[in-house]
């Protein structure tokens, strides 16, 4: 049946174009033999096609365009007529002759033309005439097709200041009067399609009309296309089809010269409004206005703005008022951009407090606005405010605040599309400023948010973050890290309740690893601000629960450790043992914290009570009154933090602070690392960080060194151990601490390391393996040799070195190990290096025999 | 001539946020031909973001790297030189040039590239270079006090290698050059 319709339509328009056609050339015929008569009857049987009520608007349109066409032609004939003596006067009359009343009006209007060329009568009259005498058509299309043809022929004819129409004072009243009348009859035309019965074709094929509008297409999408529903999106189809005939008259209104602000405001807008808000027709509503706001100049909108904006809650409530405010708004903002000077003009117009009024009415009279179109308009609003008055952080707030009253009372937001939109609303602030600080000094932003469900405020703690991140904002003082905190706080805690969908693990850490950057953009030089900055992140992340303590404790203790260093050393604080921050107070501190990292502690009593205790015996206390609590996350960062911190006390000169980090590191070495592999890089930073510990005295030093030693014989594969016992003998010798230089000890640890080479070999060469890993083993050895004997260790003497040579030479299967032969070729080649460099090492070196 | 970035020791997000924008800047895709990295990235960010630098990334695990993928040492030829990569907390004592060497040795390498002690070193040692890229940047450490961002790159062209570090000072870029010639024996004997 639909293609039955669309068929039909085909064969009505072609039968027509025939008939068309046919007269056109009779015409075209009767013009070429000078036959005014005969013009006139053909052309008026030519333009009866146009009566037909048979076409869609579309096809119809078809047909127009070609007796445009055509009538243009006809014009010139006129024209020509009237230079060859006929009375232009006689000739407007003779047209009127024509049987029906759409072709005499279509030649009338074309006679009228030439009558406004000839000057013989002035424009306005003419134009006045035809614009009353086009009310004769009433049929909706072909009104508008008529009047359109009006508007076309008449365009270029208007009394407009500065044309050759001109006429007397009012002229431009007069132009605009005519123009104004048509578009009103026009528009009133376009509206009653609405209501009109249909056209005699009584379907036509959806899929056979482009849709211009996609609003339009989704709601046919929608709607399933039956019945009256169809009827109805049909009609407004066609209609919204038509509608730039309407639009043009606007077109043309703001095109004249003569319409000046005072024509506008006085005249102009207050007319046009009119006529769209009686009209009650929501398709020209929203067209017309939106039509007002983009082809009248901007400066004009601004003057006007009351009039403009006190129509708006007198259209239609089901309009779609938001897109068309949000466009004026973003028109307006973008003409104070390109425009600085203009930027006074706005404050003397109070643009923004109007703007903001005309929303908040409209969203009243509008009871059942959807959440996203209010939040929308305030998006909108915010945008418009931040461009023209940046400098107003106060309007910002304001809108924000409007926007809560809004929210207020719904709940938390579940339309996902408006969720979004406050996301952007949430947004411009912080990409307008480029400054988290300025945003920080809205006081509504944070309440917006409390509307968010958690995986929106995730995502919007993610955008602070990264403006943070991508602008360097230093965030310098407690407050500003507090409100900070509570902003992001989707990152921080675990959602209270446990609403939607779990966070993707890769987007978990994702998050957690931009907080964890994040704490390094909270600074402040002032070391008590600074202290006070570490102790909230630690309060806040004490709430987060378990799984975050990986990802924000180790950043927390580097802050930490790097406050320490700019701290006086304990002794010499200006202030004084009871100075509030002390690098005591944060070892306790970092403790405390690690142990978060490691396990969740109960822990705030600690650092108010230790600030009274003395050094040594806080650190002690401390300990004591940790309530360890099990569950472990992550040991292996929390032993590396407990070096790190241990290291740092060792500068600090802290011995007991020094010696309780390296004990808690040893503990979680016995009892949480058990890797073999980790247990291998466990003890190489064991060893190099007790290495650098000059802090120790004898006994605490032997304590540790003796404990170290003990773990690397207990590793799990002999090379491991072999490496790592060498390793130990550098806790013997520190060349600039004459304290720690103990050859006999040095000796001891190299011989034990041999003896686990060799035992490594053994195991090796009966289970009949290659034993290429020991040779390598012996050549690392002589190499540890060499280091030590070129110190000048008395217990390293020659002999051992020499013996060692020989043994690795005696090695068979080092000629299948190229790897270990050319380790052995360069470190003979370095020992001939150091012979030829002279002095005491050359002497020294002089003496091995190789 | 092969460019070649060497740079560690990042330690993001633990220690810093990120790169400096002005590192970042210089540090464009398409100039370098390879990149050796000697660990502690910590995030697999860094990684992907040295990647797009250029495809061809060698890294080796730093103590703070998680990723076990990342092997203890590595040796790589360039050209007529043959590089090794160890991020160095193996190396006791930590950053002492004679122990550095001995891995040198062992590697048997021309240029030896480790990291570990966040401060920018280079050493002509026994007809080789060992370098230290420091810290990209300019992550806090309990080896050194005061730590600059830095990063070395390496021009290396037949048997002549010119050593670029770059390093930030008071938000200041400054570029510093070591030349050095290898001669073709240092190597060959067996």
């Amino acid at each position: 049946m639909i293609a039955d319709g669309a068929e039909d339509e085909e064969k009505w328009l072609a039968a027509g174009a025939a008939a068309f056609k046919q007269n056109a050339f009779y015409m075209q015929r009767a013009i070429d033999s000078n036959n005014l008569k005969d013009a006139l009857k053909y052309s008026a049987q030519m333009l009866g096609e146009l009566r037909t009520s048979k076409l869609s608007p579309h096809k119809y349109y078809d047909l127009y365009m070609r007796a445009f066409d055509e009538l243009r032609k006809l014009e010139i004939f006129f024209m020509e007529e009237t230079r060859r003596g006929c009375s232009v006067i006689e000739l407007y009359e003779l047209v009127q002759h024509a049987g029906n009343i759409l072709p005499r009006l279509y030649l009338l209007c074309t006679a009228g033309s030439v009558y406004i060329k000839t000057k013989e009568a002035p424009a306005k009259d003419i134009l006045k005439d035809l614009v009353e005498m086009c009310r004769g058509i009433q049929h909706p299309l072909r009104g508008l097709f008529l009047r359109s043809y009006l508007a076309q022929v008449s365009r270029d004819k208007l009394p407009d200041i500065g044309s050759e129409y001109e006429g007397d004072a009012d002229t431009v009243t007069d132009a605009v009067e005519f123009v104004l009348l048509n578009f009103t009859e026009m528009n009133k035309l376009w509206v009653r399609m609405q209501h009109q019965v249909s056209h005699d074709l009584c379907c036509i094929a959806c899929e056979s009309l482009p849709f211009d509008d996609p609003e339009l297409r989704l709601a046919v999408g929608l709607s399933g296309l039956q019945g009256p529903a169809r009827e109805k999106e049909r009609r407004e189809r066609e209609r919204s089809e038509l509608r730039d005939l309407v639009g043009k008259n606007l077109h043309v209104l703001s095109q004249l010269e003569g319409v000046d602000l005072d024509m506008y405001r006085d005249t102009v807008l207050p007319r046009v409004l009119e006529q769209i808000v009686n009209c009650r027709d929501e398709i020209a509503q929203i067209y017309l206005v939106d039509c007002i706001i983009q082809v009248f100049p901007d400066e004009y909108h601004l003057q006007t703005l009351d009039v403009l904006l006190g129509a708006c809650p007198q259209l239609q409530p089901s309009i779609d008022i938001m897109t068309v405010l949000s466009r004026l708004m973003e028109r307006l903002s973008s003409y104070a951009a390109l425009n600085v000077e203009v930027l006074p003009y706005f404050l003397q117009v109070e643009a923004f407090s109007k703007l903001n009024n005309a929303i908040g009415k409209v969203i009243e009279a509008q009871e059942d606005m959807p959440i996203l179109s209010a939040v929308t308009l305030y998006s909108s609003l915010l945008k418009f405010t931040l461009h023209v008055h940046p400098d107003r952080l106060d309007y910002a707030d304001q809108v924000l605040g409007s926007c809560i009253k809004q929210l207020s009372g719904k709940g938390k937001i579940d339309d996902s599309r408006a969720t979004k939109e406050i996301v952007t609303l949430l947004s411009a602030p912080l990409e307008k400023y480029n400054d988290v600080v300025t945003a920080l000094k809205l006081t509504n932003y944070p309440l917006v948010m409390e509307y968010l469900d958690n995986e929106t405020k995730r995502i919007m703690a993610t955008v602070i973050i990264r403006s943070i991140m991508k602008n360097n904002t230093l965030i310098a003082t407690a407050e500003k890290v507090e409100a900070l905190l509570e902003l992001i706080g989707g990152l921080i805690n675990d959602p209270d309740e446990s609403q939607g969908v779990e966070v993707d693990e890769d987007d978990f850490e994702e998050g957690q690893n931009s907080v964890a950057r994040l704490i390094h953009m909270l600074y402040n030089d002032d070391p008590e601000e600074m202290f006070k900055i570490i102790s909230i992140l630690k309060n806040h992340f004490l709430t987060g629960g378990p799984k975050r303590l990986k990802f924000t404790v180790p950043p927390l203790v580097v802050s930490a450790l790097k406050l320490i260093r700019r701290l006086p050393v304990e002794g010499d604080n200006p202030f004084g043992k009871e100075a509030s921050v002390s690098a005591t107070k944060i070892f306790q501190f970092l403790n405390q914290a690690i142990k978060l990292g490691q396990i969740p502690l109960v822990l705030n009593q600690l650092c108010y009570s230790l600030r009274f205790l003395s050094l040594s015996v806080g650190a002690f206390c401390l300990l004591q009154i940790i309530e360890a609590l099990p569950n472990v996350p992550s040991p292996d960062l929390a032993f590396r933090l407990y070096l790190q911190c241990a290291e740092a006390a060792n500068k600090c000169d802290e011995e007991p602070i020094a010696y309780e980090f390296f004990t808690q590191a040893y503990i979680l070495y016995e009892e949480e690392i058990s890797d073999s592999k980790a247990q291998v890089t466990a003890l190489q930073l064991i060893i190099g960080t007790l290495q650098r510990m000059h802090v120790f005295g004898v006994e605490n030093r032997d304590t540790l060194t003796h404990k170290a030693m003990g773990y690397s014989s207990k590793l799990l594969k002999k090379p491991d151990q072999c490496r790592a016992v060498y390793g130990c003998s550098h806790l013997f010798w520190l060349e600039d601490h004459e304290a720690i230089q103990d050859g006999e000890r040095v000796l001891l640890c190299l011989k034990r390391a041999l003896k686990i080479a060799n035992s490594a070999q053994q195991m090796i060469s009966t289970a009949q393996g290659s034993s290429t890993v020991s040779v390598t083993l012996f050549i690392e050895m002589l190499n540890k040799y060499l280091y030590f004997y070129e110190k000048g260790i008395p217990q390293i003497t020659v002999e051992s070195v020499e013996s060692l040579i020989k043994l690795i030479k005696n090695e068979e299967p080092m000629a299948s190990d190229p790897s270990a032969e050319s380790f052995f070729a360069s470190t003979l080649r370095f020992m001939e290096f150091q012979k030829q460099k002279g002095g005491a090492i050359g002497d020294r070196y002089e003496e091995i025999k190789v | 001539m092969v460019l070649v970035l060497a740079l560690g020791d990042l330690h993001v997000p633990h220690r810093a946020a990120d790169l400096p924008p002005k590192f970042k800047s210089m540090l464009v895709p398409g100039k370098i031909q390879h990149i050796i990295c000697t660990g502690n990235l910590c995030i697999k960010e860094i990684h992907d973001y040295l990647k797009t630098i250029c495809p061809d990334l060698h890294i080796v695990r730093g103590e703070f790297d998680e990723d076990a993928r990342y092997p203890e040492n590595k040796t790589l030829t360039i050209g007529q030189f043959k590089l090794g990569l160890c991020h160095g907390h193996q190396v006791i004592p930590w950053g002492d040039l004679d122990s550095l060497a001995m891995l040198q040795r062992q590697l048997d390498v021309d240029i030896l590239v480790t990291g570990h002690t966040h401060q920018f070193t280079a050493y002509k040692h026994e007809g080789g270079v060992v370098i230290n890229p420091g810290s990209a940047t300019g992550a806090y450490s309990s080896i050194n006090q005061d730590v600059n961002p830095s990063f070395v790159l390496m021009d290396i062209d037949g048997l002549r290698v010119v050593v670029y570090v770059y390093e930030l000072i008071d938000g200041e870029v400054k570029v510093d050059k070591i030349d050095f010639k290898k001669t073709s024996t240092s190597n060959s004997a067996p």
